[in-house]
């Protein structure tokens, strides 16, 4: 059988990779630039058995998945902004316990309703940090609709590797922009199954003990084993505790599990880096017109170089001091006043040489606005 | 049907938190709180297991088994 | 049976105050699970947060302790992703019907088959008693120090109102009629309410001057009445208990179902 070519848009190559990494289960409301994911979804789930529900605010779409995988669904959500506010809660929720879940945040320009039809990347920071107390979270985005199609069932992935909520940060341009998108066969890309408990019924079941490996095999409510779910701090079983010693060790647990496996979930492209003197970094849309330049200079002789990211919770550090650490100048391309660009500085030996091209105007940046910020370093003006 | 015939009413110490709710809506009389303020038993003779103690219970200290009861 | 049966005991004695009307809907809801003769796997319970919804703690169900308000909407990605599964999904006034009020009507649009049971105490307990959005005009509570002067939601005609098709109402006093509700209402095929007057005595009670729990308790017996019944026409004070609806109208999973169908696909 050949390979499926379609010419779609990105919300709805996110949909094709969510049903091919065996989504069950959506809830959602409607908001700009993400609402073709649920409509497409209002559409093709059912035909795949799943189900859709539009519920009735962001808030319930996201507790409503966490009930739904509680069941041994694989599920999403989709929203961008403001929706995205107020998921928070319900997210630190799925961290607090351990719940395989996909937030897609098709982001708009913000704060509050801010600029639903234009592009904007101003949410990094929210999804790393929007739901109170110290965790970990898993952030995937992408550029183009291969990899939309690549990351979202990654997303799906991780999720249930490391039974966490997993946010896709796409944005207006990627969501809405139709390209080509060459369809996966069956099978082609690994897909990660939840992993269940192979106790028995009648015996006692641990739904919060990590194995050896630091997986926690799963039990679907219905199923043999009762056990309790709380967004309290909790003992093996799922109880609440106070326990200094059972707190500390939940937070250490939350947050290593992530953490410590941050170069394994570490997904980039790299373009040009082997020799690059200076080198740009960058991701979702922005990192198309970051290529564009770095191959209009390359074709001139110069030495740049793209390294693309595609995870950016936890942050890559060790990629960014691996690939960076020899380069003259180190460009962050992104829109929003330097989200990313803050990280890269906190990863390198030399904070100094990292600059920001940016854009914030609800505008798409592109290749001349990334050229005036490299005229500008090199002292050259505007 | 004949009323079933008590055959032994518990009231379980560690959970009562001797509210008193037993032993205000007992419709005779048969307990009491006792100085530590738990329910007790004062007079079994005139219990007649129509079981609202049990049912009223908050904290699940009540038990009454009655003869007829598979145990 | 035996509600032991139905408990987690190594929990016991409970985190409740003494005199607590929700120990009084744990007592009777599990001799209602018990009468149905179901299996404890096929049960699962969610609460969202506050006294009320520590109860999820004590049951031997499948449980699903979640976040103040939001019960019902983690409940509803439950049910509609595992339906034959019986959700029961106890909550507090305040979580109800003030955090969670969007999320109620909601669900009983929807017309989805769970039994919401709204563990009504008038007060946010929790937290100390401040006023909730059913502690009526006239009362005192600590965010309320001059009185209330928040009017009330009456719980069954709003319930009717967004559409349940099961809506009762009984209280901590009546509890053999609460049993006979929660039995009802967990067999009946739609989104199911029962409304239980319940007591805090330690916040609503005690700042009111309404005496301890057995007084509140009598009160509930003293001011409510049967549905329709002789002394209502007598005292229209009085408040009414009973099962004031129970329809028969499409489910929201069975009618999921039915798209599955049209669509092509198969559950
Ligand atoms: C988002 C959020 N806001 C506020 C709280 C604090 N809070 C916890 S329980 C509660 C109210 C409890 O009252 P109710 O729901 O009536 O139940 P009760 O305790 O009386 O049984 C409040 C305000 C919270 N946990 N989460
Ligand atoms: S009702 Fe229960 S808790 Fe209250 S006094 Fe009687 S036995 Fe004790
Ligand atoms: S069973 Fe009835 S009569 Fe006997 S103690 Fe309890 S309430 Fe009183
Ligand atoms: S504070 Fe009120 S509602 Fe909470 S346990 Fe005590 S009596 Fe019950």
């Amino acid at each position: 059988m050949g390979s499926q070519v379609k010419f779609i848009q990105g919300n709805e190559v996110c949909v094709e990779a969510a049903l091919y990494a065996g989504l069950d289960f959506f809830a959602g409301y409607p908001i700009t630039p993400s609402t073709e994911i649920a409509e497409h979804l209002a559409y093709r789930l059912p035909q795949a058995g799943g189900k859709f529900i539009q519920m009735e605010d962001e808030i319930a779409s996201m507790c409503a998945i966490i009930g739904a995988s509680l069941t041994g669904q694989k599920v999403l959500t989709a929203t961008s902004g403001p929706g995205f506010s107020l998921m928070q809660e319900a997210l630190g929720y799925a961290v607090m316990a351990e719940i395989p879940c996909v937030i897609v945040n098709v982001q708009r320009g913000g704060p509050s309703t801010g600029i639903p039809t234009h592009i904007s990347q101003g949410d990094v920071n929210q999804a790393r940090w929007g739901t109170h107390g110290d965790h970990a979270i898993i952030a995937l985005t992408a550029s183009n609709h291969q990899d939309v199609f690549a990351m979202t069932v990654e997303a799906f992935n991780m999720a249930e590797t490391y039974r966490t909520p997993v946010v896709l940060l796409f944005d207006e341009v990627v969501g809405h922009m139709r390209e080509k998108l060459i369809l996966p066969q069956t099978n082609e890309i690994p897909l990660v199954k939840r992993l269940k408990t192979s106790v028995d019924g009648g015996v006692d079941y641990h739904p919060y003990l990590a194995r050896e490996d630091g997986r926690l095999p799963m039990s679907d409510f219905g199923g043999v084993h009762r056990y309790n779910v709380t967004g309290l701090y909790h003992d093996m079983w799922g109880f609440p505790s106070d326990n200094p010693k059972i707190v500390h060790g939940l937070l250490r647990h939350l947050v290593d599990k992530i953490e410590s496996n941050a170069d394994t979930i570490a997904r980039y492209k790299e373009h040009y880096l082997e020799d690059a003197k200076k080198v740009l970094i960058s991701y979702g849309a922005s990192a198309r017109s970051a290529l564009h330049v770095v191959n209009t200079l390359r074709q001139k002789g110069q030495k740049y170089g793209l390294l693309e990211l595609q995870t950016l919770w936890p942050f890559p550090h060790q990629v960014i001091r691996d690939r960076c650490n020899g380069a003259e100048h180190i460009i962050v391309v992104e829109m929003n006043l330097g989200q990313i660009c803050r990280e890269v500085k906190n990863a390198v030996d030399h904070p100094d040489r990292v600059f920001l091209a940016n854009r914030v105007d609800g505008v798409f940046i592109n290749p001349s606005d990334i050229r005036q910020t490299l005229r500008l370093i090199q002292g050259r003006g505007v | 049907m004949a009323r079933p015939k008590l055959k032994e009413h518990h009231i379980n110490r560690e959970w009562c938190k001797g509210c008193g709710i037993c032993v205000e809506f007992c419709p005779k009389k048969v307990l009491e709180l006792d100085r530590y303020d738990k329910a007790v038993i004062a007079v079994l003779e005139k219990c007649i297991a129509c079981r609202l103690c049990e049912l009223r219970c908050p904290d699940l200290a009540i038990t009454i088994e009655t003869q007829d009861q598979i145990p | 049976m035996s509600v032991k049966d139905y408990i987690r005991e190594r929990f016991f004695p409970h985190i409740w105050c003494a005199g607590c009307g929700h120990g009084i809907v744990l007592n009777n809801l599990l001799r209602a699970v018990g009468g149905l003769g179901m299996s404890k796997n096929e049960i699962v319970m969610v609460s969202g947060i506050g006294c009320s919804s520590r109860i999820s703690g004590y049951v031997d169900f499948h449980t699903l302790h979640t976040l103040h308000g939001r019960a019902l909407a983690f409940a509803t990605g439950v049910k509609l992703s595992k339906p034959e599964l019986n959700v029961i999904v106890p909550m507090g006034d305040g979580d109800a019907l003030a955090i969670g009020g969007n999320h109620f009507i909601h669900a009983a649009r929807r017309n989805i088959a769970m039994t919401a049971i709204v563990m009504n105490n008038r007060i946010y307990g929790m937290t100390g008693g401040q006023y909730s959005p059913l502690s009526g005009p006239g009362k005192l509570a600590t965010t309320a120090p001059y009185r209330n002067i928040d009017q009330d939601f009456d719980i069954v005609k709003l319930a009717k109102a967004a559409g349940a098709t099961f809506v009762a109402r009984t209280t901590t006093y009546h509890i053999q009629q609460m049993a006979d509700i929660l039995r009802q209402a967990i067999l009946h095929d739609g989104f199911s309410v029962v409304e239980i007057l319940s007591q805090c005595p330690t916040y609503f009670g005690r700042r009111n001057k309404l005496g301890n729990a057995a007084d509140m308790m009598k009160f509930f017996k003293d001011n409510t009445t049967p549905i329709g019944s002789k002394a209502k026409k007598e005292n229209p004070e009085l408040t009414e208990r009973g099962i004031f609806v129970q329809n028969d109208l499409p489910e929201y999973c069975a009618e999921y179902d039915k798209i599955i169908k049209k669509a092509g696909g198969s559950c």
